[in-house]
């Protein structure tokens, strides 16, 4: 495949996930020249096979993370296992994603005038409004109005959502007995055929990957850009932006392709779309005599105020079919404890479909077989059920991703190194999570049970707010259309701009703040 | 409980391997019905087919289903021989199949005096079981056990409890890796079609 860049480039937009095709399809559509570089493959072809790839072992993971290239280090007191939190490819991590969406709440975006922690952003959620509706269409979300606790909205989802599963059924009682309100998810996943792919058919495995294409990928935003002019060059690295002599503007991204050689593609316009880790990799990497620090750094804040959401869960098991793991989505949740005040970090409840093993997944990992097999398939399956919760964390400066210049990856850059902690606050939150799940399932009867709380917690993959938005340029990155305050033609698609980032699972705001950048850019191209 | 071809080809079908010049696309995806039609007309075909690995390979294959599989599966023979002929259409997993099955016809030779396929079950099982073949790690070009564990037991087992039928032995008709739809996960038991939730209204206890 030819490699080379494209002359006359109106806009270069780096990185082909949600962030990145949604607003390359959108610009090309209004007629500019785009240019998509990508650091990962294409994944063309059979869907099956990564199928298979994830239910048997001895095949290697389905998106070929974790070699050379992907390299990071982690500092700081948790572990942040940054090659399971993304994928690079055409569709970015959006091909491994579980594909649940949901607006943000009015508060996410106060909470410094409300509460006084975290930040405001320099929008409020009725800036966003329209465009969250237009992102809904975009991912082709199946939802319902039937969350009294989400944010006020006009139309409907534009896909009916998924009915309840029998699992949800089983804690709709416990929960209505406790005054705990279910409401369904909006998920990115067909309940109807849409935008040109097929409704869900519960293969059961979305994460991490959905052989039937209900599952929304970014690859279709790339396809779209490409049928409306884009290119797209897969396996393009970028390894640098370089600025003009003002250091105003950014001339030329330099990538590199397969075979080695290192190109450089100009363009009016640039686009950084590369995920809340490697946005920030990207800037340090290409500092300069003007920005020292890194590009588009005069604030400092580059790579600051790193946040994730924080997993609780806890589960046991029932003497009756939970019937688990027929699909691969939940299709009940709880946003009712969200704005609460005590302790202030937002969190949200998951009603799981896949709680507990899965008989093949179980059986292929097993020691033994036939009758023996089947015994301990017969006791592993069929009884488990579980909650999760998805809980805020405020943003700290001392939370960061930054370079750790003594490692490289395979092109000799340095690596992301992720500083990452879990402060008391996230803690508290963490615990209040537990207490909900843990009377809900008192409620249900379960005496022997599991918890995940503040001590065992992981990161839910959602990089945040490493290049945040807002009004003043000596404390944050980008302004409020996403455009850095030190450069003119740059622009920055994506999570790393949130200011804070709520306990709502990210990629609906992406979409939307996507969308908007879109009209921005498009108006400052003239 | 009986195996069909149905359930194989279900299996196949979720894996992308369908019939003659069926094929499917990612926006066209399989069900149980679709595949079923389709593979009545196809899976003969590739049963006589020029890449359907030797009788002798398709003998072991199911002398060593009947083993890993639960002793109530009935219907293993028709079940392995389609699925064995039908996972053959991808010649690298074809070659390595034949010489992994091929392998443990001739230790069973050289250890037992007789092929694979004609020992008592016992025998077959304690035989796989004194190669390591339980224990070991499923590696696709690995050590001989970790082969067999690949290419002949966890090709068995998936396809054993990623069909319908099997699935539902232990309790899920629906198994991951099966695009049964989006019913299954709605009802109360696997068998009570009737019976789906509406808003969440069904009360424990
Ligand atoms: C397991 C998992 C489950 C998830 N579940 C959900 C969920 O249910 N709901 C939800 O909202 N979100 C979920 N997410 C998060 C979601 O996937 C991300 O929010 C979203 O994909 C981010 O979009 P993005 O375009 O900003 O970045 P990405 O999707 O990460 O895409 C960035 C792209 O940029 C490319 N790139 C990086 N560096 C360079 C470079 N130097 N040059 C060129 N290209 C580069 C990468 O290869 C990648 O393709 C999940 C994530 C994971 C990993
Ligand atoms: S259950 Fe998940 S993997 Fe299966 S078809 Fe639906 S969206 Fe795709």
């Amino acid at each position: 495949m030819d490699r080379s860049p494209v002359s006359d480039a109106d806009v270069c937009v780096v990185g082909a996930g949600p962030a990145g095709g949604i607003v390359a399809h959108r610009l090309a559509e209004s007629g500019a020249s785009v240019v998509v570089l990508e650091a990962g493959p294409r994944f063309d072809g059979d869907r099956r096979e990564q199928l298979e790839q994830h239910i048997r072992p001895g095949l290697g993971g389905p998106w070929e993370m974790g070699g050379p290239r992907d390299a990071f280090s982690s500092s700081g007191d948790s572990f942040y296992p940054l090659n399971a939190a993304r994928v690079k490819g055409v569709g970015g991590s959006t091909l491994h994603w579980q594909g649940m969406v949901m607006r943000l709440h009015e508060r996410d975006f106060e909470l410094d005038s409300r509460h006084g922690v975290g930040a405001d952003w320099p929008i409020g959620y009725d800036d966003l409004r329209p465009y969250y509706a237009a992102a809904e269409r975009e991912l082709g979300v199946a939802g319902a109005a039937d969350n009294p606790y989400a944010p006020p909205r006009e139309e409907p989802h534009p896909l009916p959502a998924f009915r309840p599963s029998h699992s949800d059924s089983i804690f709709a009682a416990a929960c209505e007995r406790l005054g705990i309100d279910m409401h369904s998810v909006g998920n990115a996943r067909n309940s109807e055929p849409y935008d040109g792919r097929s409704s869900c058919v519960g293969y059961g495995t979305c994460k991490p990957v959905c052989p039937s294409g209900a599952k929304y990928t970014a690859e279709s935003h790339v396809e779209k850009a490409e049928a409306a002019g884009a290119r797209v060059i897969d396996r393009a690295r970028v390894r640098r932006l370089d600025h003009d002599e003002t250091g105003e503007r950014v001339v030329a991204a330099a990538y590199t392709t397969p075979d080695g050689e290192t190109h450089r593609q100009e363009a009016t316009q640039f686009v950084l779309a590369c995920g809340g880790v490697e946005n920030v990799r990207l800037l340090l990497l290409s500092d300069s005599d003007r920005y020292p620090d890194g590009l588009a750094n005069s604030s400092g804040a580059v790579g600051r105020y790193f946040m994730d959401h924080l997993f609780a869960g806890a589960g046991g098991r029932l003497d009756r079919p939970t019937r688990q793991n027929h699909v691969g989505f939940n299709t009940s949740e709880c946003h009712q404890f969200y704005d609460d005040a005590e302790p202030v970090n937002g969190l949200k409840l998951e009603f799981l479909n896949y709680a507990g093993p899965s008989p093949v997944i179980d059986a292929l990992h097993a020691d033994t077989w036939g009758d023996d097999l089947r015994d301990q398939l017969d006791e592993s399956y069929g009884t488990h059920i579980s909650m999760g919760a998805l809980v805020e964390q405020l943003p700290r400066e001392d939370n960061y991703v930054g370079l750790d210049r003594a490692t490289t990856d395979d092109l000799g850059d340095p690596v992301p190194e992720i500083h990452w902690s879990v402060d008391e606050q996230t803690e508290a939150a963490l615990s209040r999570a537990n207490g909900i799940q843990t009377r809900v399932l008192d409620e249900l009867g379960i005496e022997d049970r599991w918890t995940v709380g503040p001590d065992e917690t992981g990161p839910a993959y959602h990089h945040m707010g490493t290049t945040r938005m807002g009004d003043d340029p000596d404390e944050s990155v980008v302004d409020a259309e996403c455009r850095a305050h030190d450069l003119d033609n740059l622009w920055i698609s994506g999570s790393s701009v949130f200011p804070t980032g709520g306990a709502m699972n990210p990629t609906l705001t992406i979409a939307a703040l996507s969308v908007r950048l879109a009209e921005s850019l498009r108006a400052a191209l003239g | 409980m009986r195996l069909t071809r149905r359930d194989a080809l279900a299996v196949l079908a979720g894996l992308g391997v369908t019939g003659g010049a069926v094929s499917l696309t990612r926006f066209d995806p399989p069900t149980a019905e679709s595949t079923d039609e389709r593979g009545d007309s196809s899976g003969e075909d590739g049963a006589d087919g020029d890449d359907a690995p030797p009788t002798a390979v398709r003998e072991t294959m199911v002398a060593a289903g009947e083993v890993v599989f639960p002793s109530a599966a009935e219907g293993v023979s028709e079940f392995v021989e389609t699925y064995v002929v039908g996972r053959a259409r991808d010649d690298a997993r074809r070659d390595a199949m034949v010489d992994a099955a091929t392998e443990l016809d001739d230790v069973a030779r050289d250890w037992e005096g007789a092929a694979f396929a004609d020992l008592p079950a016992g025998d077959r099982d304690r035989l796989l079981r004194e190669l390591g073949v339980d224990t070991a790690d499923p590696v696709q070009d690995g050590t001989l056990s970790e082969r067999l564990r690949f290419h002949v037991v966890n090709e068995l087992l998936y396809a054993f409890y990623a069909s319908p039928t099997g699935g539902r032995l232990v309790g899920i008709e629906n198994p991951i890796g099966h695009p049964g739809g989006t019913e299954s996960y709605r009802r109360a038991t696997m068998d009570a079609p009737g019976e789906l939730p509406d808003s969440g209204g069904e009360h424990d206890g």
